[in-house]
């Protein structure tokens, strides 16, 4: 996050630069890489929001647990670590299948807009190892993750969510 | 034929899903399996089922075939809804479900053919082509599902088996020379 940070401070200055250049010589085109490189929201996947139940309670566990779903929540455009963010994790695991409403739990984001929640091993179904999250809220607009485990034996995934405010 | 689905029988995934899954899952195995003994009967290569009495085979097993891929979509849907109208609508994150989506309307419209062959009166060279023709796309089709799905099936025996299917269907083609039915049928009154 520290990273993070201060390679914004640089590009910010650097962006700066680029800007009172283009301020001096007169050519707005130069302005706009600077504004494009600002973080951009993540998009909803495809089949994300499929077997969504809406409200899923926080839970410190999903179930008998075993596996990890971590990931990270930031705020698009500055990438801000957004705190206290809501988000729903679920997946056809081996204690049962996505549209159960037990295989469902949410969790919030700490001060540092990480979110990790133990769940049950998470099995291939519909031919993939997938995992589902969704973000809840009402300050940023709805997205949905569908993540692929690179192996189906993993025992942990991890999603990103970069979250566009509305 | 047995093999790939006695290995898929033993799969740990059957103990984490419930009925219905387990057969949607078995019923696309067993429309796999169908498509090894289709080809095999269209060419007369079993000896037990040749000519006339094959074809007819083949057409009660093309029937079976229709049963098992709506059994296997049916069971899908009760599984998850969602997941198998996003395959249907082509809208799926998963590359595989569209193989097996249009295996799965080529091999309709080839039953389709089959069945209203006589009453549309369809020039026996236009049957033969058009059947072919979907016989390909639905093998091709479903062995490229097949392949991709990370399932029940254990992956040596279900890509020896895939090979057999395409190497069976090829065959079978070529040995027929489906495209040519009327330099074939010449060919044949030439020598009689």
């Amino acid at each position: 996050m520290t990273d993070d940070r201060s390679t914004r401070r640089a590009f910010l200055a650097h962006g700066s630069v680029l800007a009172g250049a283009a301020l001096l010589t007169g050519t707005p085109g130069l302005l706009r890489p600077a504004q494009a490189q600002g973080l951009a929201p993540t998009p909803t996947m495809p089949g994300g929001a499929n077997n969504y139940i809406p409200g899923a309670p926080v839970v410190s566990r999903i179930g008998g647990g075993g596996f990890w779903m971590t990931g990270t929540v930031r705020r698009a455009g500055d990438g801000a670590p957004l705190p206290g963010v809501r988000i729903q994790i679920w997946a056809h695991t081996t204690e049962g299948r996505e549209n159960d409403a037990h295989s469902h739990g949410a969790t919030l984001t700490g001060a540092d807009g990480t979110f990790r929640l133990e769940m049950p091993q998470i099995i291939p179904a519909f031919g993939q190892a997938h995992g589902h999250l969704a973000y809840e809220g009402n300050g940023f607009k709805t997205v949905f993750l569908r993540p692929v485990m690179a192996r189906s034996r993993d025992t942990s995934l991890s999603a990103h969510f970069v979250l566009q405010p509305v | 034929m047995a093999v790939p689905i006695a290995l898929a029988a033993g799969s740990p995934l059957l103990a984490w899903r419930d009925g219905v899954y387990v057969a949607s899952s078995f019923a696309g195995m067993l429309a796999l399996a169908l498509l090894l003994v289709q080809p095999l009967l269209a060419g007369g290569y079993l000896p037990a089922l040749q000519a006339r009495r094959g074809r007819r085979v083949h057409g009660w097993l093309g029937a079976a075939l229709v049963t098992l891929i709506l059994l296997h979509v049916a069971g899908l849907w009760l599984t998850s809804a969602p997941d198998v109208i996003d395959a249907l609508l082509f809208a799926s994150p998963t590359p595989f479900s569209a193989w097996g989506v249009v295996a799965m309307w080529a091999a309709f419209a080839a039953a389709a053919l089959a069945a209203l062959r006589a009453r549309i009166r369809l020039a026996p060279k236009v049957w033969r082509l058009s059947h072919t023709a979907l016989a390909v796309v639905v093998v091709s089709g479903s062995v490229v599902h097949a392949w991709l799905v990370d399932g029940t099936m254990e992956p040596l025996s279900k890509a020896a088996f895939c090979l057999l299917v395409l190497l069976a269907t090829a065959k079978v083609i070529l040995d027929l020379r489906a495209w040519t039915l009327m330099a074939r049928t010449r060919r044949s009154a030439d020598r009689r």
